[in-house]
């Protein structure tokens, strides 16, 4: 037999099923205590605390969006784990490229709430990021961002900075080009980023069972030769584990990790789909006991961490924390014609000049 | 002072900003050890080492996304796409993403990216490598567009490109890579984006155009001063966004007659533009209307029927005897 011309492979292509990581269960018991992230009670309890939060202020943009308050808002119910273990577990000069989704991970990363609501009104201070916040704004068009975390993720190699690139998607964005020319890229430069995808089951309406025949999302790391690892993505505590884990390989010069995160959206993807047309009322309640909240409330109060009262508080705190930053997103001056044409280029030219002068 | 080919000029142009500044860095297919397959890149990975000057795995869409996060991480991507035809692939990454980075950003990011890509018909390539994609890119807001005719405003202009802080798409006829030599200064210098450059002075037509169809409508001038005696103005646009109408009025006021020749078919492409802020600023001055002479509008033909699609300086003297005679 003559050998083959070029091989790097010297792994045989896995089809056995991929286990996600789980720590902590639905009932909130460890159960994978190798794998528990060496987190304080403080950070255990501020994990909580995120989590609470978003959701109080998810349940508030709802309600805002439905009033016409807000402009584009996508729903994140269900998957706090997902994106809040996620952001916990990186520094904070770590660079975050999102998808449209992801703002809960941008504003625990630094970006001022008002500006997520600013973003979300069509406001272009929404995505003026502060200089000492590392993230990029939401992007629209799906999987563009996998390939700007690469390129971010080069950056910091060339460099030789400690730092790591993550950048999310959910189930659909892994049928993209840019996903696999993405993490392409990042295997054969050895990249430290982290492909995290949300499979949160559905595209908008189109089930993961359409979506592709790979056995996991998590899978299609093997052809870019990348580490593809599966999560339980209602497991706060396996998140940051996973995230940790792949944040220091990056940073040991070990290259990219794909991190397919199983989780659910309770929501419609946005605010103007039915979920009633692709979604059982039995699938909606299988998911509900593994809601990522609940469990980590059980876990935190059988250790004397939580209990009603500090919950209560942290809804209080978030309530009135989300109605100032709304006030502050609906008392900042609104855009003008001539400030978008001003920002087009560094320095406006004179056919644009010329435009200006129609809106002055 | 030097003479080189374009393609030498583009060559030393990056070769130029390589050496002064770090953070300019030069990637896509095949640019590194071999040097591009026009050889642009030719040695520039032996003298600035495989970290400033890379080859990357065969995917365009990638290469502009690596683009664009370097450039918002404060590198200076110079991304080159093979070939002009397969900016398709990218089209989302060069428009999309680079283009409105600063706008959707409010002025936070920016896209310090060129986008270089060969382009341009006469040389019997292959389907797809030659296309004048240029009316695609003006459209887009946010991305300046670049296209030299000649080696001294190749470097020049590509040295702007590489330190202007927006994105540009700088386009390289293939015909005029090798087409012939001409003094080009060592070291620095910039050519101004966005002036036009008048090569050939006249007073009874305005010819507009750019690229390859400078050298096309230089000879018909010369053509026909010598049969007819008509003296034709020649004006290289060089930048195509921004657009320099005031150097296109300016010469209108003195030829009051103009055509447009460009290698890209007719219908909205730059032609139709210049058109347009014509009649905005100088339609009081036009004795005839202005005509487009340009390719039909069908898709870039295979190689056999290529000269007769492309303007030739005949096309164009017809093109000039039409505006005379209106």
């Amino acid at each position: 037999m003559s050998k083959p011309l070029v091989s790097q492979a010297n792994y045989e292509v896995t089809t056995e099923k991929v286990e996600p990581l789980q720590v902590l269960a639905p009932d909130g018991t460890i159960v994978n205590s190798d794998k528990m992230p060496n987190l304080s009670d403080d950070q255990l309890k501020e994990l909580m605390r995120r989590m609470v939060f978003t959701r109080v202020w998810d349940e508030r943009a709802v309600n805002l969006g439905r009033q016409g308050r807000l402009g584009f808002y996508a729903p994140v119910s269900g998957q706090e784990a997902s994106m809040i273990g996620s952001e916990f577990a990186l520094n904070k000069d770590d660079f975050i490229c999102p998808g449209y989704r992801d703002m809960p991970q941008l504003v625990w990363h630094g970006l001022p709430l008002y500006q997520a609501f600013l973003y979300s009104r069509g406001h272009q201070h929404g995505g003026q990021i502060p200089q000492d916040v590392h993230v990029l704004m939401p992007q629209i068009i799906i999987g563009a961002q996998i390939l700007h975390a690469t390129g971010v993720a080069m950056a910091f190699k060339k460099r030789n900075q400690p730092r790591v690139a993550i950048t999310y998607t959910g189930d659909g964005g892994s049928s993209e080009g840019d996903f696999y020319e993405g993490m392409n890229f990042a295997g054969a430069f050895k990249l430290p980023v982290i492909y995290f995808v949300q499979n949160n089951g559905y595209a908008i309406t189109t089930p993961y069972s359409k979506q592709t025949g790979a056995l996991s999302v998590a899978h299609k790391a093997l052809a870019a030769g990348i580490k593809g690892v599966q999560v339980d993505g209602m497991d706060v505590l396996a998140v940051v584990q996973a995230v940790t884990e792949a944040a220091e390989r990056g940073r040991r010069g070990e290259g990219a990790t794909l991190i397919e995160a199983l989780t659910y959206r309770y929501r419609p993807h946005s605010l103007a789909d039915d979920t009633t047309k692709y979604r059982t009322k039995d699938e909606e309640s299988d998911w509900e006991p593994r809601d990522p909240l609940t469990r980590m409330r059980l876990f935190l109060t059988k250790k004397g961490l939580w209990n009603e009262e500090i919950e209560a508080q942290v809804k209080e705190e978030a309530k009135a924390t989300v109605a100032e930053h709304i006030k502050k997103a609906e008392e900042t001056e609104k855009m003008t014609v001539s400030g978008l044409i001003d920002s087009m280029f560094e320095v406006t030219p004179s056919h644009l000049e010329e435009q200006k002068q129609a809106y002055k | 002072m030097a003479q080189m080919t374009m393609i030498q000029a583009i060559k030393d142009a990056m070769r130029v900003e390589l050496e002064r500044d770090p953070n300019v860095i030069l990637f896509g297919e095949d640019v590194g050890h071999v040097g591009g397959v026009f050889r642009a890149t030719e040695g520039l990975q032996k003298e600035f080492g495989e970290d400033r000057v890379f080859d990357t795995p065969l995917a365009e869409s990638a290469i502009g996304g690596l683009a664009v996060g370097l450039g918002v991480q404060g590198f200076r991507p110079i991304a080159e796409i093979q070939f002009v035809g397969f900016i398709y692939e990218a089209l989302d990454q060069i428009c999309v993403q680079a283009a409105r980075m600063r706008y959707r950003s409010g002025g936070r990011y920016n896209s310090p990216i060129v986008f270089r890509t060969p382009f341009g018909g006469g040389v019997k390539a292959a389907e797809l490598h030659t296309d004048a994609l240029e009316g695609l890119l003006v459209q887009t807001p946010g991305i300046k567009v670049v296209v030299p005719s000649n080696p001294y405003d190749a470097k020049g202009l590509l040295i702007a490109a590489i330190r202007d802080n927006d994105p540009v798409f700088f386009m390289e006829h293939l015909n005029l890579y090798r087409a012939f030599r001409a003094e080009v200064p060592e070291g620095e210098y910039t050519v101004e984006l966005g002036k036009a450059n008048v090569v050939r002075e006249g007073s009874d037509v305005t010819i507009i155009t750019y690229g390859a169809m400078v050298h096309t409508s230089v000879k018909a001038a010369e053509e026909i001063e010598k049969t007819q005696g008509v003296k034709v103005e020649v004006i290289d646009l060089r930048t195509l966004l921004p657009l320099d109408i005031d150097t296109i009025v300016t010469s209108i006021k003195k030829t009051n007659r103009a055509i447009i020749v460009q290698e890209a078919q007719k219908t909205s492409g730059v032609a139709a533009e210049v058109i347009a802020q014509i009649n905005e600023k100088a339609i009081l001055h036009l004795e005839a209307p202005v005509l487009r002479i340009s390719p039909p509008d069908t898709v870039y033909p295979f190689a056999q029927i290529e000269d007769a699609w492309l303007p030739s300086p005949a096309s164009v003297i017809a093109g000039i005897n039409q505006v005379l005679e209106f």
